[in-house]
């Protein structure tokens, strides 16, 4: 037959033998989340840059200064909370990946949970002590910036706790099921990515202040 | 705005943020134009809900429309929204030509209104015409061209798109309640904070763009999980066409500019509602982070805007010379040059605010070098031409006119990048033509062009050609003669965003100019009858739009209209321009063995929700009314909770619809009397021969 002969090759036809090629759901939307990520950590680098670009007289305005305010010990608790909640998070990801029991799993979320939420009370229970100093985000640039930045990390700590709240629910209503197991991946993700940026807020805001 | 104005219910709303009632309290000519429009925007927006009564198609608008996650039909709502608003910021345009053409010593307008006018027009234009026009092509053509079924989050691209109307809305409401910002589309503090703008104006225009912000950073990251992972088999990235590359250049830039954007209207909104002091005068605020930020966003997004325009243009030029692309892999470089580039050049856009030279030097030279993969491009489409046998097409004339008035506005991009002749120029009128002679030859024509060039994919009929050359060249005209007379008044001192002036020498310039305005209003009018005359007349339309234009890519490898699956069989590729070669090689019109079932995900009414929500969020937050801002921030987080409690089983076409629909397509495409797929008549086999045209 003379359409042999055209043919080049099977290549240029659109149409395979087998029609399969399945991606699995839960690795794209692990990507997507790393792309939701790295747009939030450019949301968190431009108020990371505010904030250094506050850090002079002009900015801080007569107010109070980094020194005069921040204290290591409540930014060293917080440090301390988020730090072990990340661990924690990290057992129930090892207890979900090696089929360790749902208990387990739900177990190490829950201390994860109240660790978050430790972390929470102190940072909340830092910024009142601030306020009553008079160091309030309308007094200067400089803390416009910081309450900025660092209120910014809590909100996403708070979403974090709401959404690890209904992943609770979720264990309770579908069991581990392959979206469930997908969700707290994403969620895991999203925890230590929490905990990386406290890193630099610890260093670049607390230590760096106190320093000064 | 004091306490006392403000009412639990209302917020700040009341008698007098009635637009329509402007005319009545204070009858000038100025308060006709603002009533007449609000009225108008009432009046359309009834006119919309008695017709769609009449005929009964709430329904079907929800059934088929607004609840779909299909990414064409989400493309077409996108595309039909981008042209509703471009009609308004046609009319805002040639209303400001008409103002400065009559300015000499004052005009009709309010200097208020004027800068309102300017700065809604630089908002719809920027984010509520170009964004949601190329976004529509972007989710229209490229699932179709890697051969995929759908974009990876089907459910998102439908919150993306609920987002961008939340934000339009907004600008259309603020048309007939209370007043916009007159700080211009950039915005800039201090200028807009509530020392100098207490009432709404500001407001709209951080919330408008902050919702329709977000929903074009999630646009990006769907675009790229999809074009990583849901290619064809077999499609390397080397063989992606040109319109998919540079969507996922653009992709990328809105995952990475679109945060800035977020980030400076957050902080104003922070200094405008809680006192913040981030860019204010006193008390340690410093504007310029606002003015960096802005640009940081703002100068990606320049490319956001040119790059889908740019891929456009190479498949249209490829397509109507009947050859494959000359200098794929230097397009493809050129395109990612240019998005990494577009990062380092912002500071351009503020020369004369206070850097030393050492800066605005090496800024300077950034932007230059931009010119060079720029100038590759246009080369690669130059030789694509030579020696091509060309198809005088409407997109083609947007094209060809594109060439020679993009090049123009490069150049004069060029002598803006020198910091010594920007500072003579800088906020002149000279800018203004530079930037619209960008944006209009560059993403409006192609927009345009990729209009008339997929519209048969998506209706099954072509558009109307009398028309649509009409209209191609009224564009044209009515371009140069708009914006070439401001490069000449820019030139002599005319001041950008300026009401009126007293040098009698702008005004004939500027009469020339509003010629051009009524060229471009005609152009529009042209754009209408086109479409009505393609409805019309569409039978007659329907023939060939399968593969109107002998066409390269495989988004024409399936019938027009593409059925809801996309490709009954998903095709496997090994080659670039792959329908060409597979049309060139006999091999296009295969029918496949056997057909599966084919599994798509089902309808959502979260990007409804995510509309309604969002506009109701804005507006709550715009005009202080806190129970509203609550209320729909609650009811939208609580939908999405909902929607993860509950399972999406999608629809399953059944393998025989699949097998119907492949059949019919056969029918249409094969010619009488058809024998074997390389039968001589054929189609593409005569003209497509991609092999002779070896690079």
């Amino acid at each position: 037959m003379t359409t042999e002969v055209l043919k080049p090759s099977r290549g240029y036809a659109l149409i395979a033998e087998n029609d399969v090629h399945h991606h699995d759901h839960g690795e794209k939307a692990l990507s997507g989340f790393w792309l939701f990520m790295m747009s939030d950590l450019i949301i968190f680098g431009l108020f990371f840059a505010t904030y250094l670009t506050t850090l002079n007289k002009m900015a801080i305005a007569g107010g109070p200064t980094p020194h005069d305010l921040f204290e290591l010990k409540g930014a060293a608790m917080e440090t301390a909370f988020l730090l072990a909640s990340s661990f924690t998070f990290g057992l129930s990801s090892l207890a979900m990946k090696y089929d360790l029991g749902t208990s387990k799993v739900v177990g190490w979320l829950v201390v994860t949970l109240l660790l978050g939420a430790g972390f929470l009370f102190f940072e909340v229970s830092e910024f009142s002590r601030m306020f009553a100093e008079g160091a309030v985000p309308q007094r200067s640039g400089f803390l416009s910036a910081f309450f900025g930045l660092v209120p910014l990390h809590g909100a996403h700590v708070t979403a974090g706790c709401l959404w690890l709240i209904v992943m609770l629910v979720q264990i309770r209503v579908f069991g581990l099921t392959d979206a469930v197991k997908s969700r707290l991946m994403r969620l895991a993700l999203f925890w230590h990515f929490l905990d990386v940026i406290w890193i630099g807020i610890f260093s670049a805001v607390y230590l760096a202040g106190v320093a000064q | 705005m004091t306490l006392t104005d403000w009412n639990p219910i209302l917020g700040r709303l009341t008698l007098q943020s009635l637009d329509p009632l402007k005319a009545v309290f204070d009858p000038t000519v100025n308060n006709f134009i603002a009533s007449g429009a609000a009225d108008a925007v009432v009046v359309g927006a009834l006119l919309g809900v008695v017709l769609m009564t009449k005929y009964r198609l709430w329904k079907p608008l929800w059934n088929n429309w607004l609840t779909t996650v299909d990414h064409k039909r989400i493309g077409v709502m996108y595309i039909v929204l981008a042209l509703v608003m471009l009609v308004r910021g046609v009319v805002e345009a040639v209303l400001m030509r008409a103002q400065q053409a009559d300015g000499l010593h004052g005009g009709f307008l309010s200097a208020d209104h004027f800068a309102q006018l300017f700065s809604t027009h630089g908002t719809i234009m920027i984010f509520f015409m170009a964004m949601p026009f190329l976004t529509g092509l972007i989710n229209i053509v490229v699932p179709l061209q890697i051969g995929a079924r759908d974009v990876s989050f089907p459910m998102l691209n439908s919150v993306s798109l609920g987002l961008t109307v939340a934000g339009a809305a907004l600008v259309m409401i603020s048309l007939v309640l209370g007043d916009f910002s007159t700080g211009g589309w950039t915005g800039y503090p201090p200028y807009t904070e509530a020392a100098f703008q207490p009432g709404v104006g500001p407001d709209y225009w951080i919330w408008s763009l902050g919702i329709a912000g977000l929903g074009s950073t999630l646009t990006g990251l769907n675009f790229i999980v999809t074009i990583y992972k849901e290619r064809a088999p077999g499609m390397k990235f080397m063989h992606m066409p040109m319109f998919t590359w540079t969507a996922l250049c653009t992709a990328i830039l809105l995952v990475f500019a679109m945060p800035p954007l977020t980030v400076c209207a957050v902080m104003l909104a922070l200094d405008r509602y809680a006192g913040f002091h981030f860019f204010t005068n006193a008390l340690g605020g410093n504007m310029m982070n606002f003015a960096n930020m802005l640009w940081l966003f703002g100068h990606p997004e320049v490319y956001i805007l040119i790059l889908p325009a740019f891929g456009v243009f190479s498949e249209i030029v490829s397509t109507f010379s009947g050859k494959r692309i000359y200098g794929y892999a230097s397009l493809v470089l050129a395109t990612m040059c240019i998005a990494v580039l577009s990062f380092t050049v912002w500071l351009h856009h503020f020369f004369t605010m206070g850097q030393d030279a050492d800066v605005n030097a090496a800024f300077g030279i950034a932007t230059m070098l931009i010119g060079i993969p720029t100038g590759v491009k246009i080369f690669d489409w130059l030789a694509t031409i030579y020696r091509g046998r060309l198809q005088f097409t409407v997109p083609m004339v947007y094209m060809l006119s594109f060439m020679m008035l993009f090049v123009i506005g490069g150049l004069t991009g060029i002598i803006l990048a020198n910091p010594t002749v920007d500072f003579q120029v800088h906020n002149t009128l000279f800018l203004v033509a530079h930037f619209h002679n960008m944006l209009i030859p560059g993403l409006l024509f192609g927009m345009l062009a990729g209009y008339n060039y997929w519209f048969p994919k998506v209706f099954g009929f072509r558009l109307n050609e009398k028309w649509g050359h009409v209209s191609a060249y009224s564009w044209t005209i009515g371009f140069v003669l708009a914006f070439f007379p401001l490069y000449a008044v820019g030139l002599m001192g005319m001041t950008r965003r300026t009401v009126s002036y007293t040098n009698p020498a702008f005004q004939p310039w500027f009469q020339i100019a509003l010629a051009g305005g009524f060229f471009v209003l005609f152009a529009l009018f042209s754009m209408g009858m086109q479409l009505y005359v393609s409805i019309r007349d569409r039978d007659l339309l329907e023939a060939g739009a399968d593969d109107p234009w002998n066409a390269r890519t495989l988004e024409w490898a399936t019938p027009s209209p593409v059925p809801a699956y996309n490709f009954a069989i998903v095709p496997t590729v090994d080659s670039r321009d792959a329908y060409a070669m597979a049309k060139a090689s006999g091999a296009a019109y295969m029918s496949p063995a056997r057909f599966n079932n084919i599994h798509l995900p089902g309808k959502t009414s979260l990007g409804v929700v995510t509309a309604v929500g969002g506009t109701a969020l804005g507006f709550g937050l715009v005009w202080h009314m806190w129970w509203l801002a609550i209320l729909s921030l609650v009811l939208v987080v609580a939908a999405f909770l909902a929607r993860t409690f509950t399972e999406d089983e999608g629809v399953t076409i059944p393998s025989g619809i699949a097998r119907r629909d492949f059949d019919a397509w056969m029918k249409r495409i094969r010619p009488e009397g058809w024998s074997d797929d390389t039968a001589p008549e054929m189609p593409g086999l005569e003209t497509a021969q991609p092999m002779e045209h070896a690079e």
